[in-house]
């Protein structure tokens, strides 16, 4: 156990470095990368940008550039290109709505997805199964960003059913029920999509699971059918969903609510992604690339470890 | 795709199945059992044809622009007039009161449906532009990336696939560390930063020249963050099929790598393989539709489902139907992809479950 940890902390340490170096190359190698001319703006003379160029050491060979960013990154002192605000700082300003939406947007979808699987397995060739798969197909097809317009239109304030406040954080230790309601409709929002995908999966797991020996031997003994469905089935329907709620969660965090926070205008790492990549402004980007890359590889070892307590006939090797 | 084939394939199923078909499989292709099964699922068939009709009605744009809306997809309307029922109307009306709230700039005409002889069915945009022309010309664009995408994508995915499950070894390896590392990065994010970067000036390496406001770029970059996501499920399956004894039969004949490959493998991945395109498809005409949301997509004045979202979301209140219209054809485009999809699986694996014996 202890070597499967070590190795795989090797590894997540070498997919960081590759990471952020890919990164590095997506940005500097490929032509309208140059940060020097947008920095300089459009009267910049030629003068200027070299002056630019000199200043952000951008005539040293790439290497050396690439080691001199990734020190800044790690000593907290890189700033960034356009605004010359700090990176590290800008996004641990934003590490509480992310974190805010995220955690209670992925309880909303881990609840539900599970109580909608379960139900359209249970009844499953009903038509309130049908019922239930048409809305999960529905839901696997909105878009999210639509779909935040779209709620945002009928719900919020100045709008047609306004009974939410419109998008923005607010801190929860400025106000707990400001903080609830102003992120209500963000956590539905993203939690719409993984609703429907979970409940897919976890349907197809339980149809699987329930024509296994052992479920027909606890039936054959006389457990309550309820009992075994529970005890039996979900436990072990769920293993998956656990590996695939660990990675989506990572995601997530690390920034694939993107389109979330742009829509709701929630100030999170994102949103300063979003705002970044618009600007072509790249320490921001290879900070939160850095970031968002940490949380998956981290979660993917968390899951691994799971996965191998919750199944013992898996061993880690 | 998770169960494993073959191996859970018991008699006791197979005369199950036989009872099912009422006798009548004996000597057919799966294809066409395949098909017989499809051809009774009238949900997924309605998701293919409204599927079949979207496409169709996207490919009349330009006949549409020319003969009904008679205006171009890019052509703004600025300060002229169209009659309606006898009427002159301003395109786009000045800045004034709304419900009340008082808006600055200028208020794009709402949907005319038919009362403008076939223009501005669906109302205009900020600069007078024919909102049913751009969604059927933006509906073209997403159409044509999510179906590119998915092609490269499925093309790629299934010779690196083929690839590392046949060979194994250190062509495995190296596959499966480039996967690890696509896999590692937030897709997304990677998409975004990718799509902007190459949105600039476009890529100039290696002998390619793809321009910056190109479709190929999306193309591009939606298949490469994708193609982990298809290739590892594929590689599961041709590695367990690569134990199987009409392999070694194969090879025992003195068949090539290549004739292995496409010949005997390829044949045995084809249902999985269809069924992952349809979905993704569905999938790639969302995630062009964040991107160009972003403005890492579909770059202006070039339409595309998302980019109409994009223009219409700041005029959310004035003009909602600018938001609201793409958004349902993006919806209708998926969700019929996602049923067919869906009805298609259940089609090809005979052994779905589709109901709990209690």
């Amino acid at each position: 156990m202890l070597a499967f940890l070590i190795r795989r902390l090797i590894g997540a340490f070498l997919v960081l470095i590759a990471v952020s170096f890919i990164t590095y190359l997506i940005f500097i190698k490929i032509p309208g990368g140059d940060p020097a001319p947008r920095i300089a703006g459009r009267t910049a003379t030629e003068a200027n940008i070299q002056d630019i160029r000199e200043k952000l050491h951008l005539n040293d060979p790439f290497y050396s550039q690439y080691w001199a960013m990734m020190k800044s990154l790690f000593t907290g002192s890189l700033t960034s290109y356009s605004s010359q605000l700090n990176v590290v700082e800008q996004i641990k300003s934003g590490i509480p709505a992310t974190f805010s939406l995220c955690i209670g947007a992925g309880a909303i979808w881990l609840f539900f997805g599970i109580l909608v699987g379960l139900i359209s397995a249970v009844k499953a060739g009903q038509w309130s199964d049908s019922v239930i798969t048409v809305f999960a197909l529905i839901g696997i097809s909105l878009p999210v960003f639509w779909l935040g317009l779209m709620s945002r239109y009928v719900f919020a304030e100045d709008h047609p059913f306004s009974f939410l406040p419109d998008g923005e954080y607010v801190p929860l230790t400025q106000n707990p029920w400001q903080w609830f309601t102003h992120l209500l409709m963000p956590w539905l929002v993203l939690a719409v999509l993984f609703i429907g995908f979970y409940g897919r999966v976890l349907r197809s797991n339980i149809l699987d699971t329930i024509n296994e020996d052992y479920v027909r031997t606890a039936k054959a003994k006389g457990l309550p059918y309820r009992g075994v469905l529970v005890r039996h089935v979900l436990r072990n329907s769920l293993i998956p969903i656990v590996t695939l709620f660990g990675l989506d969660f990572a995601a997530v965090i690390g920034g694939s609510a993107i389109l979330t926070e742009t829509v709701f205008d929630l100030k999170g790492v994102g949103w300063y992604a979003a705002q970044a990549v618009q600007d072509l402004d790249l320490p921001p980007i290879m900070g939160v690339t850095i970031y968002a890359t940490f949380f998956i590889v981290l979660f993917s070892v968390v899951v691994d470890l799971l996965y191998a307590l919750l199944d013992p006939r898996i061993r880690p090797t | 795709m998770a169960t494993d084939s073959a191996t859970d394939f018991t008699l006791d199923s197979a005369a199950a199945l036989a009872a099912d078909e009422h006798g009548a499989i004996e000597g057919r292709s799966p294809w066409l059992l395949a098909w017989r099964r499809l051809r009774r699922n009238y949900v997924a068939l309605a998701a293919l044809a409204l599927f079949i009709v979207i496409v169709v009605t996207c490919a009349l744009a330009g006949p549409y622009a020319k003969h009904v809306a008679k205006t171009g997809p890019n052509v703004g309307h600025l300060g002229e007039t169209f009659t309606r029922d006898g009427q002159q109307v301003q395109v786009v009306s000045k800045g004034g009161f709304v419900n009340g709230k008082f808006i600055a700039g200028g208020i794009p005409v709402g949907p005319q449906l038919w009362h403008a002889g076939g223009r501005y069915v669906f109302g205009a945009d900020q600069q007078g532009r024919d909102v049913a022309v751009r969604l059927l010309y933006g509906g073209l664009n997403s159409l044509k990336i999510g179906i590119g995408s998915a092609i490269v994508c499925m093309v790629f995915a299934l010779v690196l696939a083929l690839l590392s499950g046949y060979y194994g070894g250190w062509v495995d390896w190296v596959i499966s560390r480039v996967f690890d590392l696509i896999w590692a990065f937030p897709v997304l994010l990677l998409a975004i930063a990718l799509g902007t970067a190459l949105a600039i000036n476009g890529f100039h390496h290696f002998g390619i020249n793809i321009e910056g406001g190109s479709l190929w770029i999306p193309v591009i970059v939606i298949s490469f963050v994708l193609i982990p996501y298809v290739a590892r499920p594929l590689r599961g399956q041709i590695l367990s099929l690569r134990e199987k004894e009409f392999i070694e039969a194969a090879q025992a004949q003195g068949a090539s790598p290549l004739r292995v490959m496409f010949a005997e493998l390829l044949p045995n991945v084809a249902s999985s393989f269809l069924v992952f395109f349809a979905l993704m498809i569905a999938n790639n005409i969302l995630t062009e539709s964040g991107l160009s949301f972003l403005g890492a997509g579909v770059q202006p004045p070039n339409p595309s489902w998302g980019t109409l979202i994009d223009d219409g979301s700041d005029r959310l209140v004035t003009a909602p139907w600018l938001t609201i219209i793409p958004g349902i054809a993006i919806v209708l485009t998926v969700l019929s992809l996602n049923i067919f999809g869906d009805g298609l699986r259940d089609a090809l694996d005979p052994r779905a479950k589709v109901r709990i014996e209690r």
